[in-house]
């Protein structure tokens, strides 16, 4: 049994990435991960915070470490990399005494000291493993053809992130791979989707999400496997606003890899939220011959 | 392509700002090119990341700060990643999006007028209500933005309808309070 986290799961899953929270609980459920919400936990600031002002994103992300810190909890995980990238650098703040005043200086209840925060994908590679993963596989994902996409700052910078390759991650690969998927070589594994500027730069999100629908197409992928709700949402949401830019049919599933776990974990489609995909997965699904 | 005049008048009161800022030595910069080969965004900068190096290390106050660049950069770090001598180029770039925004320049004012919106409905709700966000920017840009995608979240559960306010609500309002109040002194 792995110890109790504290799970952050961030505006986006509540809302737009509401299938990526519940197919990412429930293949911590099968796997002995346990995960406990932080309670009334606030955003974090996201990129917009950042942009503005270090001190206020600090505060922002600093205040969820604080009441995980208060439930005793020794770590903190969150499916989200933009969310892990602000407690991170949060919780490296905390621990310099100058920045820590000045962080807490926004805060009503001060945060005496920073917390470990981890990726979901970290949390499954680590206290699971593709192993204890492989011997749980009810369902392999034999004959599926997936791209593992792992979005830019996931691993990035990687003396702050300490995780896996900043240019060539593999724990994505190794998971699926364990969960019977073909995996292939995704040149563009850690390029940048666009980010959040659908709304007020599209033309910039059509060009470099377009870059990735079409390299995965051009290798002959089924699915694309993300770990980023605004990844996500780019390419998935926007697939059609894409396709209509680029002038090519893409038809490429976007799940969360959470998603494609859970399947070989022997979860239901509405356990995983398969429905709320945009891009119908049902064709990709019946390749594996258990009826999409 | 943007030609860098260095000849202007060089200000290093704004150099040191920015190394203080950032924690960067930006001296190291030997301009190998590598953040701007690798930066996804270089196609639409006007001025390439290894240019703002360069226009920095110069003192180009203006030149640096009313580029469009810094705020199309996405803060993705491939740049920070790659540079061979370790220099955080993605938060040089951010801290000189921080001084751009509190000097009042916006050149990309999209992006400024998206990033408000999301912040106001953090201020607000606690956490961010995505529709909100939506008609915030709408009504700040007077610019209808992505009617195709509602429908499309909408029947798939994907849009909450209306904000749901966490009980600390007010402890991240007075967050931004207290910031801004500090802002002001």
């Amino acid at each position: 049994m792995s110890p109790a986290f504290a799970y952050y799961p961030g505006c986006s899953l509540e809302g737009t990435a509401v299938e990526y929270d519940r197919s990412g609980r429930a293949c911590c459920a099968v796997l002995g991960i346990e995960l406990t919400e932080i309670p009334d936990w606030s955003c974090c600031g996201s990129s917009p915070a950042h942009a503005v002002d270090t001190v206020l994103s600090g505060a922002l992300a600093a205040r969820n470490l604080g009441l995980a810190r208060q439930g005793g909890f020794g770590g903190v995980v969150t499916p989200c990399p933009n969310c892990l990238v602000n407690l991170r650098t949060a919780s490296r703040d905390l621990d310099d005494p100058d920045r820590r005043a000045r962080i807490n200086a926004l805060l009503s209840t001060p945060c005496e000291g920073g917390l470990p925060a981890v990726s979901l994908l970290q949390a499954l590679h680590e206290q699971a493993g593709p192993a204890a993963l492989a011997a749980a596989v009810v369902r392999p994902l034999a004959g599926l053809k997936v791209a593992p996409y792992y979005g830019c700052i996931l691993h990035r910078p990687p003396g702050l992130m300490a995780f896996d390759d900043p240019e060539n991650p593999v724990a994505m690969d190794q998971l699926l791979e364990a969960a019977g998927a073909e995996v292939v070589a995704f040149p563009f594994k850690t390029e940048c989707c666009g980010a959040s500027y659908g709304v007020p730069r599209k033309d910039l999100v059509m060009e470099l999400s377009g870059r990735l629908l079409e390299a995965a197409a051009d290798l002959g992928a089924d699915a694309l496997a993300v770990a980023c709700p605004l990844c996500q949402m780019n390419l998935d949401l926007r697939q059609d606003q894409i396709a209509a830019s680029r002038r090519r049919a893409f038809g490429i599933p976007v799940f969360y890899f959470t998603q494609l776990l859970g399947l070989a974990l022997g979860l239901g489609r509405a356990d995983l939220g398969l429905d709320r995909l945009v891009v119908d997965p049902g064709p990709a699904l019946r390749k594996l011959g258990t009826g999409g | 392509m943007t030609v860098l005049d260095l000849t202007h008048s060089c200000d290093m009161q704004f150099v040191a700002e920015v190394a203080r800022e950032s924690g960067q030595n930006l001296t190291l910069c030997y301009q190998c090119g590598n953040c701007t080969a690798g930066c996804p965004f270089t196609f639409a900068y006007d001025l390439p990341a290894s240019s703002v190096m360069r226009a920095l290390q110069w003192g180009q106050r203006e030149t640096v700060l009313a580029c469009s660049s810094i705020w199309i950069c996405a803060t993705c770090k491939t740049c920070t990643t790659r540079c061979p001598n370790n220099i955080d180029v993605a938060r040089i770039m951010e801290v000189l999006r921080h001084i751009s925004r509190r000097e009042g320049y916006a050149p990309e004012k999209q992006i400024k007028q998206f990033q408000d919106s999301f912040l106001q409905s953090v201020m607000r709700h606690g956490r961010v209500f995505e529709l909100g966000t939506m008609m915030s920017f709408i009504a700040r840009s007077r610019r209808l933005a992505d009617m195709d995608l509602g429908p499309k979240a909408l029947t798939r559960g994907k849009l909450a309808l209306r904000a749901r306010d966490i009980h600390g609500r007010d402890e991240v309002e007075k967050i931004f309070r207290r910031y801004r109040e500090g802002l002001e002194k």
